[in-house]
């Protein structure tokens, strides 16, 4: 059945070609062959809200806006975007009001209303349900369907930025006919709509099979007629980020890989033979060091890394923090992990443009010399075995990261130029699903910070940096009291930062919420509460064959799949 | 033989239930994270609920209790009435489901199955066929050409690990040659000439790499246990008796030499089912290997821990008959 | 095979020196030995003459070829390979002999009292078949939760880690071999010999030791040498899942794992350690080759 339709597209895509139509039609390039070396297990984004879900379903299911390849809006289902100008946002910033398109449908053909967007929120907010998306929907008070095609959002006070809900891959619209049986705890017993959900999307799902493939087609409903040129999409699951390359950029297998980050010199070998190439899009993602600012000795059993335990005997020097972070080369780094899909960076905040700060280059550049000097300068007298001590404190750390080949080698180069400033480095790595993992029980979560320097990446998602920006006040610091749980890894304090959060959160107009943005970075970096190092892209590999790719960072990858084509 | 076969089955229930205390108690103390893979993005409130809607703040026997009814009554209730079509009790049963799919782990298994026994059940025959006549030649035949190459291979074949094998035979025959596919294609159905020639070329990287391994397992202890045996009296007398060598060698020798060798297959059985975790994950056939060792990354609890348990079941299994082949193949071995 | 007369016209002095000559006569375990003290002798003695630190990054001389200055050539951070190699070995290789000799030690006692012993048969198998089903990643998460940190303040992190990973490979691989030594128990001890023995009033532990232990030698030799191979590899497994040792700690199936992207760029990378790992392994299975014939009472009657 299924080679029956391929060989039909197939000869379909010949005679096409043969004819030279001006424009592309529906279904007429055959199949689309995808790889995403971690296989997606669902295709509801509300159950997991892992990446690899998100962008699978995004295929399939839209939401009113997405964020397009440079970070801004772009109606989907609505018909545009709601600001106070054109009246779509209310002058109290309160409440806004979208409009969909007209004669949208759902994939089996009935009508997309009001109603289903209600219907959506209130399926992520019911209660039991373990909605992964919850925070988009966060402060909204009430959504209702002033008629069939106008929703209006609610919210408990002014939101100076409002787009979050029914905006962006994660929170699209689901179809209120399929999934009314599904509310609360009941959605996971939904298997056969939480792996083929209806959608708007240019395709449909054909088959699913949980972890491994996911076979899609086009959606004959679909509102452009001439979309998707790909009768049919095969993403298949499993392997590793180099095996994923490869087999796009060296045996020609697949059309398109997802996250291929492997060593730069590995990707560039594979693309000699001129089948891929590579596809890098910068979001707000942020390799970073973070330096405990309490004391995590053994000894000190469970008060460790909290405040009782008092602050840390050597970071708490504001000249050592700086030290560490002149002594790193940031290019290097760059040059070694991640090639294209890094850049050398001192913010915080690295994106949007108007929310990143000009004012820190100085870290770009690595100093040895000058970090010498200044450890000099504080009193940190170089001892006998290569290590610097003041005091009977010996600057010798446990610096932890998450298993991964680029952050060892990372956490390699780190340790070397540590050792040629008097600082020692004693280097763990732990498996990311600890590392990561939110477990009370466990020493080695993020969260605990049972060492003196950890290495991560965070990034926001959407536009705006409000409540990123909010992960760094005090009371957002894990401790016992909390369940180890808050944003605040880093377990940064001050009050003054503190306070110019709640301004910004007050603040409506868009220069004036990047200044304080930008001052908020700043208060950061110039405190080295922690310290950035290289602004991460997405990186992934596209075959010469296809068109229309435009890997995007803010959105899910495959964002404008239905523009996706075969070069003739 | 046959009491000691009936003993055996019943003090496996209790072994059993053992086990898959033991297996739960593990993973729950491990502190591996359902949710660690989400993006930070995600804040610790949601997680929290997720969490619950997981069923992970309910005490540990709770669970335990919980898994033990939906496993061992409500998953046979469900596949009798699938095969039956009769509907028992309201037919509404809550199914073991797995946390990263949300889906009956069951169903995931059946769906992972066939794979699985295609490309690991297919190199192990491959590799019990070869290493037997292997074995015997090179022990017959110590110290021949034969045997020190049988050796050599085995050796590096046992000694050169699978992700490495895998790759190079990747970058040789999918990236230079160009003669095999290096990503498994699961959708495949087999309906015609074509598309099983398109299964074979599929099968031939994986297939192999794991033949080598298996081969190169089994072939040192059946070689070992020939040896032994070739030495012993009962050969020297069989001989002296007048008969014929093969013989000998096939009836006598090869019988009382297979002792270690059912064991190590009756080890190795199991395995098939657990899937060869590099090897799939390499070729991404994502058999049951693939799927134990997502689960396990994923900290998936009540999909490792079925998955386990079924694999703890086929332990138990393979080696109560092994025992019962050791009294077969040697009849002076006793249990009663 | 090989010609035993000696044994016949020679008094021997000691059990050990008949041991020795028996060894010696077998060809293929005494090239087996000297491969082996080769790869020992370069691995521990070899940092003291080509003394690059293995940790030594030179980011400039990243992926380079076989040279004078590095005869393996260079890994993507310019660390010297033939310094990784051999401080690797040196990991690897006690790694792997330690939870092998843990393994065999725990498999022989349970295969033999449980083969032996009919009474401790059932719950001794029962125990085996448990293991057999653990999940060996969550048995390690735990494993590193409940004692890594005790270790490392006892015995510092590269000993604590050491101490935890061979314990957990050692723990995790007996099963095999006890097993296939009860298999093997199970035959033997109800052949004459045993009974004679038996029946002539020998102690229990003396006929274990003198009488079937020496029968059963074959198959814990072929465990014991693939057991060392599958200690390596394990290794690198759990290095590559983050549970084994640190990152700047080089061992060969890391090594070889890291390498194996780089295959088309710098094949040295993965040449090296899988060299070494094969050639280790050999060397060892005929080595064993050798002590088995050299212990196998029926050899000597030849």
């Amino acid at each position: 059945m299924k080679k029956g339709k391929l060989l039909l597209a197939a000869s379909a895509a010949l005679m096409a070609a043969a004819a030279t139509p001006a424009f592309a039609e529906r279904g007429t390039d055959g199949d689309l062959k995808i790889i995403f070396w971690q296989a997606p297990t669902t295709m509801n984004p509300y159950l997991s809200g892992g990446t690899k879900e998100v962008y699978a379903a995004s295929v399939v299911l839209e939401p009113l806006a997405r964020y397009d390849e440079n970070g801004d809006l772009t109606p989907y289902l609505a018909a545009e975007i709601p600001t106070v100008e054109n009246g779509g946002v209310a002058e109290d910033l309160t409440s806004m009001t979208w409009k969909l398109k007209d004669g949208l449908k759902w994939s089996d053909g009935s009508p997309v209303t009001a109603a289903d967007a209600v219907f959506t929120w209130k399926y992520c907010t019911a209660p039991d349900g373990g909605c992964a998306q919850g925070a988009y929907y966060e402060g909204v008070t009430n959504v209702e369907a002033l008629d069939d095609q106008t929703i209006k959002i609610s919210f408990d006070k002014p939101k100076p930025y409002p787009y979050s809900a029914f905006v962006g891959a994660q929170s699209p619209i689901i179809q209120a006919k399929q999934f009314a049986d599904c509310m609360g705890a009941k959605a996971p017993e939904c298997t056969d709509a939480n792996f083929n959900p209806i959608g708007t999307g240019p395709f449909k799902v054909a088959e699913f099979k949980p972890g491994d493939v996911i076979s899609y087609v086009a959606n004959e409903n679909y509102r452009d007629p001439a979309k998707p040129a790909f009768a049919s999409i095969t993403l298949k699951g499993g392997g590793d980020a180099a095996s994923a390359a490869r087999s796009v950029l060296e045996t020609g297998e697949f059309d398109y890989a997802w996250n291929t980050q492997v060593e730069p010199e590995v990707l560039a070998s594979m693309m000699s033979s001129g089948k891929g190439k590579l596809e890098t899009a910068f979001g707000n993602l942020v390799e970073r060091l973070d330096l405990n600012p309490y004391a995590v000795d053994s000894s000190l059993g469970d008060k460790r890394s909290t405040k009782e335990a008092g602050p840390h005997p050597s970071l708490s020097d504001p000249a050592v923090k700086k030290a560490l972070s002149m002594a790193i080369d940031r290019e290097v780094l760059v040059g070694a992990g991640y090639g294209e899909a890094g850049q050398p960076t001192c913010n915080i905040v690295p994106a949007p443009a108007i929310y990143a700060s000009p004012n820190n280059q100085d870290c770009l550049k690595q100093d040895i010399e000058g970090a010498n000097k200044l450890l000099d300068e504080a009193g940190w007298k170089m001892g006998s075995d290569g290590i610097r001590e003041k005091d009977g404190v010996k600057l010798s750390y446990l610096y932890q990261t998450s298993t991964n080949s680029v952050r060892q080698a990372t956490q390699a180069l780190i340790k070397d130029w540590w050792s040629q400033i008097g600082v020692a480095a004693e280097l763990r790595n732990v498996s990311a699903n600890v590392f990561f993992g939110g477990d009370p029980a466990s020493p080695d979560t993020f969260q605990k910070f049972y060492a003196d320097v950890q290495e991560y990446a965070n990034q926001f998602d959407g536009a705006d940096p409000e409540k990123y920006l909010a992960g760094w006040m005090c009371d957002k610091i894990p401790n016992p009291s909390n369940g180890w749980q808050g944003e605040n890894i880093v377990r940064y304090c001050n009050p003054e930062y503190d306070a110019l959060i709640q301004e910004l959160g007050k603040t409506a107009e868009l220069e004036k919420r990047a200044e304080i943005a930008i001052k908020a970075n700043d208060m950061l970096t110039d405190d080295f509460a922690q310290i950035p190092i290289i602004y991460r892209g997405s990186l992934s590999a596209s075959s010469t064959s296809l068109e229309g790719v435009k890997i995007n960072a803010w959105d899910s990858e495959l964002w404008n799949v239905a523009d996706w084509s075969r070069k003739k | 033989m046959f009491t000691y076969t009936i003993r055996r089955l019943l003090f496996a229930i209790p072994t059993l239930l053992v086990i898959s205390f033991v297996i739960f108690a593990l993973l729950d103390l491990a502190p591996a994270d359902p949710l660690a893979n989400l993006p930070l993005t995600i804040p610790p409130e949601v997680r929290e609920k997720m969490r619950e809607a997981m069923g992970l703040n309910q005490p540990f026997l709770v669970r335990y209790l919980l898994w033990l009814k939906q496993f061992f009554i409500n998953e046979p209730l469900n596949i009798l009435q699938e095969m039956t079509g009769i509907v028992i009790g309201d037919g509404d049963r809550l199914r073991v489901l797995s946390w990263a799919t949300r889906a009956p782990v069951v169903d995931l298994i059946v769906q992972r199955m066939p794979q699985t026994l295609w490309v690991v059940g297919l190199s192990y025959l491959f590799g019990v066929i070869l290493a037997i006549p292997i074995g015997v030649i090179s022990a017959y035949k110590q110290y021949s050409i034969f045997d020190q190459i049988g050796t050599f291979i085995s050796m590096v074949g046992y000694s050169v690990p699978t992700f490495f094998t895998g790759v190079l035979l990747i970058v040789i025959f999918s990236g230079y040659l160009q003669w095999f596919p290096s990503v498994y294609d699961t959708n495949l159905e087999v309906r015609d000439w074509s598309s099983f020639v398109a299964q074979v070329r599929q099968m031939v990287l994986p297939v192999t790499v794991l033949t080598l391994y298996n081969t190169s397992q089994i072939v040192r202890f059946v070689r070992a246990s020939m040896l032994d045996n070739l030495h012993q009296d009962y050969v020297r007398t069989a001989r002296a008796k007048g008969v014929k060598e093969k013989t000998v060698l096939l009836v006598h020798v090869l019988r009382n030499s297979l002792i270690p060798v059912v064991t190590v297959i009756a080890l190795g059985v199991p395995t098939i089912f657990s899937g060869a975790i590099i090897t799939e994950q390499i070729f991404r056939v994502n058999g049951l290997g693939q799927l134990l060792i997502s689960a396990i990354e994923g900290a998936d609890l009540p999909l490792v821990q079925t998955l386990t348990f079924i694999f703890a079941f086929l332990i138990v299994l393979f080696n109560l008959i092994a025992d019962v082949l050791y009294g077969i193949l040697d009849p002076r071995i006793r249990y009663d | 095979m090989t010609d035993a007369t000696y044994i016949e016209d020679e008094k021997p002095t000691s059990v050990w020196g008949d041991i020795w000559r028996q060894f010696r006569a077998h060809k293929g375990g005494v090239a087996g030995l000297v491969v082996f003290l080769i790869i020992l002798f370069t691995v521990y003695v070899g940092p003291f003459i080509h003394t690059i630190d293995p940790n030594k990054i030179d980011i400039r001389a990243k992926n380079q070829g076989p040279s004078l200055a590095h005869p393996f050539g260079t890994d993507n951070l310019g660390h010297d390979m033939l310094a990784q190699v051999m401080a690797g070995g040196q990991i690897s290789l006690a790694v792997g002999i330690t939870a092998m000799l843990l393994a065999l030690f725990l498999g022989t006692l349970v295969g033999v009292t449980s083969g032996y012993f009919r009474r401790l048969d059932g719950p001794l198998m029962r125990v085996t078949d448990l293991f057999l089903a653990l999940p060996l990643l969550p048995v390690l998460l735990v494993v590193i939760l409940l004692f890594r940190d005790s270790l490392r303040s006892t015995f510092g992190p590269e000993t604590g880690i050491f101490i935890l990973i061979v314990f957990v490979i050692g723990i995790t691989s007996w099963m095999h071999t006890a097993r296939i030594v009860r298999g093997d128990v199970l035959a033997v001890k109800n052949q004459e010999f045993i009974l004679a023995a038996k029946s002539a009033g020998i102690r229990e532990f003396r006929i274990i030791l003198r009488h079937l232990l020496p029968n059963v030698m074959s198959s814990i030799m072929v465990s014991a040498t693939l057991g060392i191979a599958s200690a390596i590899i394990t290794e690198s497994a759990l290095s590559f899942l983050g549970l084994g040792f640190p990152s700047d700690f080089p061992t060969w199936g890391r090594l070889l794992y890291d390498g194996a992207n780089f295959l088309q760029i710098t094949p040295a990378r993965v040449f090296w350690p899988g060299l070494a790992i094969s050639l280790t392994v050999l060397s060892i299975n005929y080595i064993g080759d050798a002590v088995r014939d050299a212990l196998d009472p029926r050899m000597l009657k030849r």
